[in-house]
């Protein structure tokens, strides 16, 4: 195995010998030790969510050991001296309990309120990489929608966290909440009521939330992650194109002792990231905002920032109302709460399996595609991050009208507007980016890298010089993989027939969905460098046309040539 | 099936798959072409100078976290612990700013430790695992499929379908039980958002002080939270039943009698002297108390949501998703000369809900 073999310590290998006779270990965790995990920066995303969620368990178990989950009112005398003789409920005593009469208590809050904020942060980034990547793709699809619903667990998780204080900021937040409960149809004013015991506020809301978040949901997501690890580990991890990697393979670095020490050295990180944040930046300080009272309310309250899209969408919304049959339909609540993260993640979660339809494609993919070269998929995810962009930031219409000083209903004007049209807009653009970064490609693949040198010609012509590709580069750009394109909508087929499946409006929006996804930029001299699998075989009209724009192209580069 | 359809996509991906009938050269675990994990670095010199620097973090995160122990045995919190005169919070903030920083270095020393460990004493190296396609083999699959068969035979339950059905019929209940153990976690809502504790005579106070007011109390264009007297304790009846109170010039209050079908929601009747008008604090949209009264515009805005209401108009609304008009508490002067409320609020206060109509 190597020059200088490590002795095992005897008392070592007595336990492992030990354990090994118990459950026939050695050769499963040999394979273990040997688990591949490829070195891309993006790969260390969902890691990041991973060890903040350790974090959270920790602090959090620490935060319970002192938090009282109840409503009881009591009169406050602890260390806080403005808010002494103040009644207010056990839950924000507590709190402040934590925070001033607790050694470590503020920082022990503040880094569990900033993982808070950091594991859902990094579950986006994460879901971000992975789609723009196309790791959703066959076999990851169950892991995907593990994602998605991570996600959503962690919104509900943090809201219910960031509510127990049961102070003035989060108090306010809970009746929106209620609110928007009430606006579901037919069963929302009973899920309000069973929920909160009855009217809001009542005093049976703080336990049940603290029951909820502190064992319920965290018992879900960890039961989530364990399965998406699992299945990570069953399924190997993807890879980015490189020299060497194929879909047969994964390349990187061995868990013991590569893997391990690098993700102890960034579980250290992250942990020592929120100590620095929870030292230096104050999150939530609650006793700032007093004991929630229903009267009272303060201005430019906003909620956590994945709370925000749902503020943003409230805000956004004229104030549509049906009331029929003596029943009222609260379109002003209900579509800001249910619209945009439907779309969001009913489009994210339909998105693998649409994409399968519209390309056809049921093969296993390993290799993770450069943005660049899914276009239809890049411009739709940059379409979404437009759309919730948008949401979240008129989730603080009120700061931005007072930091920019712009009319507060101009700014949901433009929002109001905005929300459909950057989209849409976003979508077109950043498909003509990406393959403009293509075209970019085909050139480099053609004729190699500008190195800066100018070389004058004999007729008095300058012309820059130009290397080739080093293998591991061109391995790299070279990794263009195109999804075949289907037969047009009604289109004969070889046997002149029209392919069944091409047929009525379902076949007619595969095509279109099949026309984008196959846009792409044809190598210039037109027959690929062994990466436009199966265009020339179909014929296909539409792949001619967008390959129309090329010889322009082209021609430029044929003038520079030598 | 799928052949057909798309003879390009799959063709090649079988015609790459048929010819390797030797997965057990690949699947063996001796294989020999794993390359060697090599112990040592091959610069002497840099791992060395590595290493006192890996070590030299080790020592700093000791040393950081004994400060960690220290600064917590050493900064007291709390309004008891700390001398007479300090201030409790300064003490917690200084006690934060310790152990934070010392637990920071820890952590990061720690982190950068391990990496440079990683990156500079180990070797850089790199293998492949050969990946294998996740479907399981044909002849596997067959054996799953008709052990299934076997054993679901074997069970009869495909033959019986009077014990599936009766199976099935005794659990449904059972399934539903979890539901109907839920039904006492909160009354039914009745009618309860209908109303408020506001009636004939339930004189307002002001919030917080408590004190009863008179029209005369009131100069134009102020504005007044206001709570039904002897509820002042009672969250649940004062999140329904806050109220504002606004005087305008006599004059600019002005807004027809309105009407919900046949309920009359709104009518300068309820004011006093035709300047003096009382509006639900509870924003129709999700229940925010709306706060802010700008005295120029006579809007009302709530800062959730920035629903907006005209207060000259019936608290019409102007802008914002709210879809109702705050609803107004008919207000009466009561025999000691005092503001009282003439009767509940003639509408449902607070967010729509669906029995709402």
């Amino acid at each position: 195995m190597s020059d200088e073999a490590v002795k095992i310590p005897k008392a070592l290998d007595g336990v492992g010998g030990w354990l090994d006779d118990r459950f026939h270990g050695a050769r499963g965790v040999r394979v273990l030790m040997r688990k591949v995990f490829p070195d891309h920066w993006t790969f260390m995303l969902g890691e990041i969510a991973l060890w903040s969620f350790v974090i959270l368990l920790l602090t959090g178990t620490f935060l319970a050991l002192f938090f009282v989950p109840s409503t009881q009112p009591v009169v406050y005398h602890g260390s806080y001296a403005k808010l002494n003789g103040i009644t207010m409920s056990q839950a924000y005593a507590s709190t402040l309990n934590i925070s001033f009469d607790v050694r470590g208590g503020l920082l022990i809050r503040q880094i569990h309120h900033w993982a808070a904020d950091m594991f859902m942060v990094a579950i986006m980034a994460h879901m971000l990489r992975v789609f723009f990547t196309g790791a959703y793709r066959k076999p990851r699809e169950v892991n995907w929608l593990i994602g998605i619903v991570l996600f959503t667990l962690g919104m509900l998780e943090g809201l219910f966290g960031y509510s127990l204080p049961d102070d003035q900021l989060s108090g306010a937040g809970l009746r929106i909440f209620e609110g928007v409960l009430q606006g579901i149809p037919i069963v929302g004013t009973y899920l309000a009521f069973f929920l909160f015991g009855g009217e809001f506020p009542g005093s049976a809301i703080v336990p049940r939330m603290y029951i909820i978040h502190v064992f319920l949901i965290p018992g879900l997501i960890l039961a989530l992650i364990t399965a998406h690890l699992f299945i990570m580990f069953w399924q190997k991890h993807t890879q980015m194109p490189g020299l060497g990697n194929t879909e047969k393979n994964v390349t990187g670095q061995p868990f013991w002792p590569y893997f391990l020490l690098k993700g102890q050295a960034w579980f250290f990180f992250i942990f020592g990231l929120l100590a620095v944040l929870s030292t230096f930046a104050q999150i939530n300080p609650v006793w700032l905002y007093g004991p929630y009272t229903p009267l009272a309310i303060s201005s430019a309250s906003q909620p956590d920032w994945y709370m925000g899209i749902l503020e943003g969408a409230l805000r956004i919304m004229p104030s549509w109302e049906i009331n029929f049959l003596g029943h009222t339909l609260t379109l002003s609540v209900l579509i800001p709460f249910a619209v945009p993260l439907g779309i969001i993640f009913t489009g994210a979660a339909l998105w693998p399996f649409f994409e399968q339809w519209a390309t056809g494609d049921r093969s296993e993919h390993h290799i993770n595609d450069r943005p660049r070269n899914a276009p239809a998929r890049t411009g739709t995810g940059v379409a979404a991050i437009c759309f919730y962009g948008i949401l979240w930031a008129e989730g603080a219409n009120d700061v931005l009208a007072d930091r920019f000083d712009v009319p507060l209903y101009t700014i949901t004007w433009i929002a109001r507007i905005a929300v459909f049209v950057v989209p849409i807009g976003a979508y077109f653009v950043t498909k003509r980016i990406c393959l403009g970064l293509q075209r970019h490609d085909e050139s480099l693949l053609t004729h190699g890298v500008e190195i800066g040198i100018i070389k004058q010609l004999p007729d008095g012509g300058f012309v820059e010089e130009e290397r080739p590709l080093t293998p591991a580069e061109r391995a790299v750009v070279a990794a263009k993989k195109v999804p075949a394109a289907l037969p047009a909508p009604g289109e004969p087929d070889a046997n002149g027939v029209p392919a069944p499946a091409s047929r009525g409006v379902m076949g007619w929006a595969r095509g279109v969905a099949n026309r984008a996804f196959t846009e792409t930029v044809l190598p210039p001299d037109g027959h690929g460098n062994g990466h436009g699998d199966g265009h020339e075989a179909l014929g296909q009209p539409e792949h001619a046309a967008v390959g129309a724009g090329e010889p322009a192209e082209s021609g430029e580069h044929d003038g520079e040539e030598h | 099936m799928s052949e057909i359809e798309e003879p390009a996509g799959t063709a090649p991906r079988r015609v790459i798959g048929t010819p390797s009938p030797a997965p057990v050269a690949v699947d063996t675990q001796e294989k020999p072409a794993e390359p060697p994990l090599i112990t040592d670095p091959t610069d002497k010199a840099h791992a060395s100078r590595a290493e006192r620097l890996v070590a030299a973090l080790f020592v700093l995160a000791f040393l950081a976290g004994c400060g960690f122990i220290a600064a917590y045995v050493a900064l007291e919190v709390g309004q008891s612990n700390i001398p007479a005169g300090a201030n409790a919070v300064d003490a917690v903030f200084r006690s934060n700013l310790a152990l934070g920083l010392a637990l920071s270095v820890v952590l990061l020393a720690l982190g950068t430790g391990s990496i440079i460990w990683v990156r500079h004493l180990t070797p850089n190296i790199e293998i492949a695992e050969a990946r294998h396609e996740l479907k399981s083999a044909a002849k596997d699959r067959a054996a799953f499929k008709s052990e299934f068969a076997d054993g679901a035979a074997v069970s009869q339950v495909t033959k019986r379908p009077l014990l599936r059905r009766t199976l099935l019929l005794a659990t449904a209940p059972l399934a539903l039980a979890p539901l109907v153990l839920l039904r006492d976690l909160g009354p039914l809502p009745g009618t309860a958002l209908r109303y408020t504790v506001w009636r004939k005579g339930l004189r307002a106070v002001t919030l917080g002080a408590l004190n009863p007011l008179r029209p005369g109390d009131f100069q134009p264009g102020s504005m007044i939270t206001v709570i039904p007297e002897g509820y002042q304790d009672d969250d649940n009846a004062l999140a329904k039943a806050g109220v504002i109170l606004i005087k305008l010039e006599p004059g600019q209050l002005n807004f027809p009698n309105r009407y919900n079908g046949s309920t009359l929601i709104a009518s300068m009747n309820w004011t006093i002297d035709n300047s003096l008008v009382a509006y639900s604090k509870i924003c129709t949209h999700v229940g925010c108390p709306v706060a802010l009264y700008e005295q120029t515009t006579h809007h009302i805005l709530c800062p959730c949501h920035q629903s907006t209401f005209d207060a000259t108009n019936g608290a019409w609304v102007i802008f914002g998703p709210a879809a109702r008009p705050l609803p107004q508490l008919p207000l009466m002067v009561d025999s000691d000369g005092y503001l009282a409320a003439a009767s509940d609020f003639p509408q449902p206060v607070g967010p729509s809900f669906w029995e709402r109509g």
